[in-house]
């Protein structure tokens, strides 16, 4: 099987060679057989690739330890749907599951714009885009990370994969980033086609505007999932430390933000082309970028880089895109100036504006907060840290503004708004934005002030959704007669992109509200407690009640053989609240020869499996960190006494000290975390990625059908008279 | 193996041998690709500027205005439409 994925992965990299150079002689010819057949080696690679891409899973599936890749990230106690969703958790099998994708997306765009004759100018030069992206991938996965590297002696068992890694969100979260990075792609490489043909209408954006709105969807939802897996898994509480791998995904997801919103600028108004194109050029730049801070070791140090076969590609892939980006829009300056001038400042096109420069402000705090300390150690040889309090201190007033924006941008009508009319509709949005930070300081919620003026921006933005489509409903009552619920959903339906929108811009505003709160009046107490003794917490007295053990009965499925964990006692005023149970699991490691037969249950990795009431007030978090150092020295002693014990026998004894654990229990160290509106943020998600997925879906046949060009030129020539 | 390379290059080769040839792309499809563009862009603006005057976001006047111009610079890319592809 390795033998198929291997020769798969050179077919697609000669067929990434071919699809590039067919499609750039056949544009260049004009020969349409040329180009057809360039499109058809896309087809071909997304089936090559999804064969190699099958090959793998089901090597993991199996448990193939032939394959070097399954042994270092799987085994056989790793439970089979994490079996079958590792394989993305290796290098390897990323730049796989990366390449696999991006020739899936490929296709999908180039077929449908073939199917509709779009784009038939620029296409070929896209698809050559594309086909030198995925060479580039198969290339790395060919010749510096390959999957399907077998080893001559086939060890029986895997290192399994890392437990950190066994949470369903984090089995989605890299798929749907590797979805949102490949889409991008797409737009950017119509983009270059575009600018290569010459071809600088809106028409690319057009066709290619779904995909790039389904990266952001696909982006976001990866970065969401990776924020809940950090609340739940990692144990230290939180769900955004500015750590680069978060930012990594964040800084495209900000760019294409932008992108989205200017692109409907140049839709409608011939305007913003430059910028337009730079935002989406960039956007791909920075897709890549996301993979390249992820897959070449930059992160852990400059030098780890320099190590990394991965790094010299990667750098030398993104300066061509950027390189080549920059001599595009400069070779095209003439050809991408706008049409029309902004008509006024009051108008939707300048709150978009203003939007843009938000957003790619944010973008930039985010970058250089990322490099600099990689700048910093290739300078001076120190890596100097960039925390939390910085990338505060610059993205906490650009966010007030964003979500201040968000719900200016829905009220403000295209072109030019009337003052009177952004006055009256302004009223109610400011009245709740004004209203709510005011209440709090009634009710004593003081001490934060950038977080009660979110808290405002929230209630803005929220009021000024909610108008919309209030007025909205209303005036499609009034035309039609309609029931309000029949009269709202028939808005949306005929306003896909317009309400889809402001949806988002509402999910957004909860998200951030959610932050706001959850970051400004969490209460966090660390304490070390023996069964029966209390810690208090925002108000809660918490008691540690008694400790838990499992042995060879992982409740959470992740394949952790011995578990300890603790019941806690959640009270407030001496009313019972809730009860908790936070645990960490124990995998063993795989070296018994170093850890011992019994020993190694405890030596090896280990995870938080947090206690949590989520509740839409408030979250109570808990993690629990046990003393396992008494169990470790008797692993010892019952190491030297049976060296050579069964596994059923070392099993039995790693389960009876747990037991002596949970008889006679050292103080455990707990994490309580007492976190107001955590699940807004979720919420908020949910709301935002409904929003984007309204957007999303196609219109309906009958609001597609267009009337013959004879026919409504006579009738727009009626209706100008009109 | 050999499977997998057969159908790609058969896939892959098949419009370079087949006997009828798709024709090649022209400036003029995307001229009129492109006022297509503009035409439905044009009128999801006119029905968009009618729902801002609906929802209280321009006045009656403005909205004339607008919805005026608008309809002029339809009617225009429609006649372009026209001259660029004659209706049947």
């Amino acid at each position: 099987m390795a033998l198929l994925g291997r020769a798969c992965l050179i077919i697609a990299l000669g067929l990434a060679v071919y699809g590039a150079g067919a499609s750039i002689y056949g544009a260049r010819a004009r020969k349409a057989a040329w180009i057809e057949s360039g499109r058809r080696a896309v087809y071909a690679l997304a089936g090559v690739t999804t064969i190699a891409f099958a090959v793998l899973i089901a090597a993991f599936i199996r448990s193939d330890f032939s394959f070097g890749v399954v042994v270092d990230h799987s085994s056989t106690t790793t439970p089979l749907f994490y079996r079958a969703t590792a394989a993305w958790s290796s290098q390897e099998g990323s730049l796989l599951l990366w390449v696999f994708l991006l020739a899936a997306w490929s296709s999908l765009i180039l077929w449908v714009l073939a199917r509709k004759g779009k784009l038939r100018e620029v296409a070929p030069y896209a698809t050559a885009v594309l086909c030198g992206l995925a060479g580039f991938f198969l290339f790395c996965t060919i010749f510096l990370a390959n999957p399907f590297t077998t080893l001559a002696n086939a060890p029986l068992e895997g290192a399994g994969l890392n437990p950190l890694l066994r949470h369903p969100s984090m089995m989605v979260h890299p798929p749907a980033l590797y979805s949102g990075y490949t889409l991008f792609t797409v737009p950017f490489a119509f983009a270059v086609g575009a600018l290569i043909a010459g071809r600088l209408d809106a028409s690319w954006i057009t066709s290619t505007r779904r995909f790039a709105l389904a990266a952001w969807f696909f982006l976001g939802v990866g970065i969401l999932l990776g924020a809940r897996w950090s609340y739940s898994e990692l144990g230290w509480g939180g769900y955004w430390a500015w750590d680069p791998v978060e930012n990594a995904s964040l800084m495209p997801w900000l760019c294409g933000t932008a992108f989205l919103h200017s692109a409907m600028i140049q839709e409608k108004r011939g305007m913003l082309k430059v910028w337009n194109v730079s935002l989406v050029l960039a956007t791909g730049v920075l897709a890549v970028l996301g993979t390249f801070l992820v897959r070449s070791g930059i992160l852990d140090s400059i030098h780890a880089f320099g190590a990394s076969t991965l790094g010299v590609p990667f750098v030398a892939l993104i300066a061509t895109m950027a390189a080549g980006s920059i001599g595009l829009v400069v070779w095209r300056r003439v050809s991408l100036r706008s049409e029309h001038r902004l008509d006024s400042l009051f108008s939707r096109e300048a709150v978009f504006l203003l939007n843009n420069l938000v957003l790619v402000g944010l973008c930039f705090v985010v970058f250089w907060g990322t490099f600099f300390p990689l700048i910093s150690e290739a300078l001076t040889g120190d890596k100097a840290s960039v925390g939390p309090p910085w990338f505060d201190r610059y993205t906490v007033p650009l966010a007030l503004v964003l979500v201040l924006l968000s719900g200016i941008g829905p009220v403000i009508a295209w072109r030019k708004a009337s003052l009177r009319g952004l006055v009256r509709n302004l009223a109610a949005p400011l009245t709740a934005g004004l209203a709510v930070p005011i209440l709090l300081l009634a009710l004593g919620v003081s001490g934060h002030a950038s977080a009660l003026i979110m808290f405002g921006c929230g209630a803005f933005a929220l009021t000024a959704v909610g108008q919309e489509f209030w007025r909205g409903a209303g005036a499609r009552r009034a035309m039609t007669g309609a029931a309000p619920p029949a009269a709202l959903l028939a808005l949306v339906r005929r306003n896909r992109r317009r309400y889809g929108g402001y949806v988002v811009h509402a999910g957004m505003a909860v998200l951030f509200i959610g932050v706001a709160a959850s970051s400004a009046f969490a209460n966090q107490r660390d304490a070390r407690l023996s069964p029966g003794q209390t810690t208090k917490v925002g108000g809660y007295d918490v008691r540690y009640v008694k400790p838990t053990f499992d042995v060879a009965h992982d409740k959470r499925e992740t394949g952790a053989i011995v578990s300890l964990g603790a019941v806690l006692d959640v009270s407030k005023n001496g009313k019972h609240v809730t009860t908790l149970d936070p645990s960490r699991g124990y995998y063993p490691s795989v070296d018994v020869a170093q850890d011992g037969p019994v020993g190694r249950f405890y030596k090896g990795e280990s995870t938080s499996e947090v206690g949590l009431r989520a509740g839409l007030r408030r979250d109570l978090w808990t993690a629990i960190e046990p003393d396992t150092s008494r169990i470790e020295r008797l692993a010892d002693v019952a190491d030297r006494k049976f060296p050579d014990a069964t596994p059923r026998l070392s099993l039995f004894i790693a389960g009876t000290l747990a037991a002596g654990y949970a008889k006679d229990p050292p103080p455990a160290t707990f994490r309580v975390i007492d976190s107001p509106l955590v699940t807004w943020i979720w919420l908020g998600g949910l709301i935002a990625v409904a929003g984007a997925l309204i957007a999303l879906w196609p219109a309906g046949l009958r609001a597609r059908r267009t009337a013959p060009a004879g026919y409504g030129a006579q009738l727009a020539r009626e209706l100008g008279r009109a | 193996m050999l499977v997998v390379l057969a159908v790609v290059a058969v896939v892959v080769a098949w419009p370079l041998y087949r006997a009828t040839r798709p024709a090649a792309p022209s400036a003029r499809d995307a001229d009129v690709e492109a006022l297509e563009a503009a035409k439905d862009s044009k009128l999801r603006e006119i029905r968009e500027a009618e729902l801002d005057y609906r929802t209280g976001k321009l006045t009656e006047e403005d909205w004339r205005v607008i919805d005026r111009r608008l309809r002029a610079e339809v009617a225009d890319v429609l006649r372009a439409l026209d001259r660029a592809e004659p209706p049947d």
